[in-house]
């Protein structure tokens, strides 16, 4: 609460401050500024991001060569961060599988969360027996715990990275139809969006043009906070086994190989989790970044 | 309140039956013929349609889930495939260790995070709460099979102080409930600190502290206790993700709970045991969501009037 309080009183000093308006994004931008775990959690993503397209173009030596002279070899000069049971090089592996891990997870994220909105929009705007029924879905959905639908998915369609991305893809829907529909039913009283449907907007015009916009806030905060969620259920998937094979070249799936040499080659285990890890941390800090600025009630 | 309970429980048999019907659907759902996909590659077409007749895969859906659902509630829960015994025989001794294992996990877990949240909350923006806020977004963000593994790297291959796997004693408990609890606790730690700080700014709170309650009191009787509704709601909604966190720490420490044996299950296509798993999971998880509600009204007598 004095949270809220603090942020708006400090609103006012800048505004006395600032006689000119500044725009919206201009106001967000500078508060968002001030949060520097966000900013390095921002700044780590772009990295990761650029990683992910140059990644398999600058890799020290090609992800896949074999080298039986250093078989299982320790961080070094000459391996980074050493080599696999087939004398791989770690680093090239996991810059080379940076595009496939984010890939995976951004891809089931941005496919789950696009259909999420359409059914909280649908569910939000129309009310009455079909909002009923896309909520007793998402129940039924819910009803499976954590992860475990994206694992009864890949158990019927089998193992592979696509499937992994379906079902992570699917365990996001529910969430996102949700959180949609809430946000719907706050805007949906307003005034213009009677206005829109009283001057002959379709139902459709009047849902995606101007009932959506409505809902960005909390879409972009969730979403965000939901792609370091995906990588983690993309990874846990790959891990156990339901996701890339042995050949590629994957965060989850390399660190997966590697446990099998836990006790002589620590570091097979080490660095993919790492940087797993850090990659989720990015996201969560800029998530939690993005909820504070946008939305102090969410706290 | 008996009036509320048996109104929870009422309302969750259409979601339990719907549940049913589309775990049962699981089996059917497998792209081409299942009973050649579970039989494998090398089975002759004798051997598949002795599966298929086994299963009763050739029958029409409703008596086969009808068949299906009257078995459950004997306690048949059909035939292991890749082990060639009944599935509640399967499950029976794996099913104390996965509970044990999450009761472990959560009991630590919640203790943690409430008292980490808590001390946050009252030490807001001095040193214990950035450092404690640090240390719960990086636990939320661990994938737990790397923290168990480089659990065991550490007290188990380089201290030797527990084992690396197995259940041979009460040590072999402690790292896999590390792993399992680790995120939850962080997440609790969050949830507590905000709803405490939200409620710690209230007037009542203002009052009781005008009136000279002990400050001890003002938090926990007063704030703790209204925030404790949160609290309850985020640890059953956690269950789920510990349930799933079971699968994942199990094979970590090849522990042979029910998480470990639906992993295996998945890789032999042993479909009858992945059913029932799945099933008890979700059932599971439903069944503490309605523990949650129950107790909320227990201690939010408002709630039982909505």
């Amino acid at each position: 609460m004095s949270d809220t309080t603090a942020n708006a009183a400090s609103a006012t000093r800048e505004a006395e401050e600032l006689p000119k308006a500044q725009s919206p994004v201009r106001q967000f931008v500078k508060k968002f500024l001030r949060r520097k775990t966000a900013v390095i959690g921002f700044l780590f993503i772009v990295f990761i991001l650029i990683l992910a397209v140059i990644g398999p173009n600058i890799t020290p030596y090609d992800p896949n060569a074999y080298d039986y002279s250093a078989i299982l070899a320790g961080p070094s000069a000459r391996h980074l961060w050493g080599t696999d049971e087939f004398g791989r090089d770690v680093f090239s592996r996991i810059l080379a599988g940076t595009q496939l891990s984010l890939g995976t997870a951004l891809t089931a994220s941005i496919i789950g969360t696009a259909a999420g909105v359409v059914f909280g929009l649908i569910a939000g705007f129309f009310g009455g027996i079909v909002d009923s029924l896309i909520m007793r879905v998402c129940d039924v959905m819910f009803a499976f715990p954590g992860i475990l639908l994206a694992i009864a998915i890949v158990a019927i369609i089998g193992p592979g990275i696509t499937n992994i991305m379906i079902g992570v893809a699917v365990f996001t829907v529910p969430s996102f139809a949700r959180i949609i529909r809430g946000a719907v039913l706050e805007v949906r009283g307003e005034l213009y969006v009677e206005v829109a449907q009283s001057i002959g907007c379709s139902s459709a015009r009047t849902m995606f043009v101007h009932i959506f916009p409505g809902t960005m806030q909390a879409l972009i905060v969730n979403f965000t906070m939901n792609i370091g969620g995906a990588i983690l259920s993309a990874s846990s998937l790959s891990f156990l086994g339901f996701g890339a094979s042995v050949t590629q070249a994957e965060w989850g799936a390399i660190l997966s190989q590697g446990r099998n040499y836990l006790a002589i080659a620590p570091h097979l285990v080490l660095f993919p989790g790492l940087v797993i890890f850090l990659t989720v941390l990015a996201f969560n800090l800029f998530g939690d970044g993005l909820r504070d600025t946008l939305d102090p009630r969410l706290n | 309140m008996g009036k509320y309970t048996v109104k929870r429980i009422i309302n969750m048999i259409p979601l339990l039956f719907v549940i049913s019907i589309i775990i049962f659907l699981f089996i059917h759902l497998i792209p081409g013929d299942p009973a050649r996909q579970i039989a494998g590659p090398t089975a002759t077409i004798g051997e598949v349609d002795e599966i298929r007749n086994q299963l009763g895969l050739n029958q029409p859906l409703v008596p086969q889930y009808i068949k299906w659902i009257t078995g459950i509630f004997t306690g048949n829960f059909g035939v292991s495939y890749a082990n060639k015994t009944t599935v509640i025989a399967l499950l029976a001794p794996r099913l104390p260790i996965t509970i044990y294992l999450t009761i472990c996990s959560i009991t630590w877990s919640a203790i943690m995070g409430i008292i980490i949240g808590v001390l946050a909350a009252v030490n807001r923006g001095r040193a214990f709460d950035l450092i404690g806020m640090v240390i719960a977004i990086a636990g939320i963000s661990l994938p737990n099979f790397w923290l168990g593994l480089q659990l065991m790297q550490i007290f188990a291959v380089n201290l030797r102080i527990l084992p690396t796997g197995g259940l041979e004693s009460w040590k072999g408990y402690i790292l896999p409930s590390i792993a399992m609890g680790a995120g939850i606790m962080c997440i609790l730690a969050r949830v507590t600190r905000s709803s405490m700080i939200e409620n710690l700014g209230k007037d009542y709170i203002r009052t009781a502290r005008a009136k000279g309650l002990p400050e001890h009191r003002v938090i926990m009787r007063h704030a703790f206790k209204n925030s404790s509704i949160d609290v309850i709601t985020v640890t059953a909604l956690q269950i789920g993700a510990l349930i799933a966190g079971s699968v994942v720490v199990e094979s970590v420490f090849s522990i042979p709970g029910l998480g470990r044996l639906l992993v295996d299950s998945i890789g032999f296509r042993d479909y009858e045991v992945v059913q029932a798993l799945i099933l008890f999971f979700s059932l599971e998880y439903m069944v503490i969501n309605l523990l949650a509600d129950i107790l909320y009204g227990i201690i939010n007598p408002r709630v039982r009037y909505e």
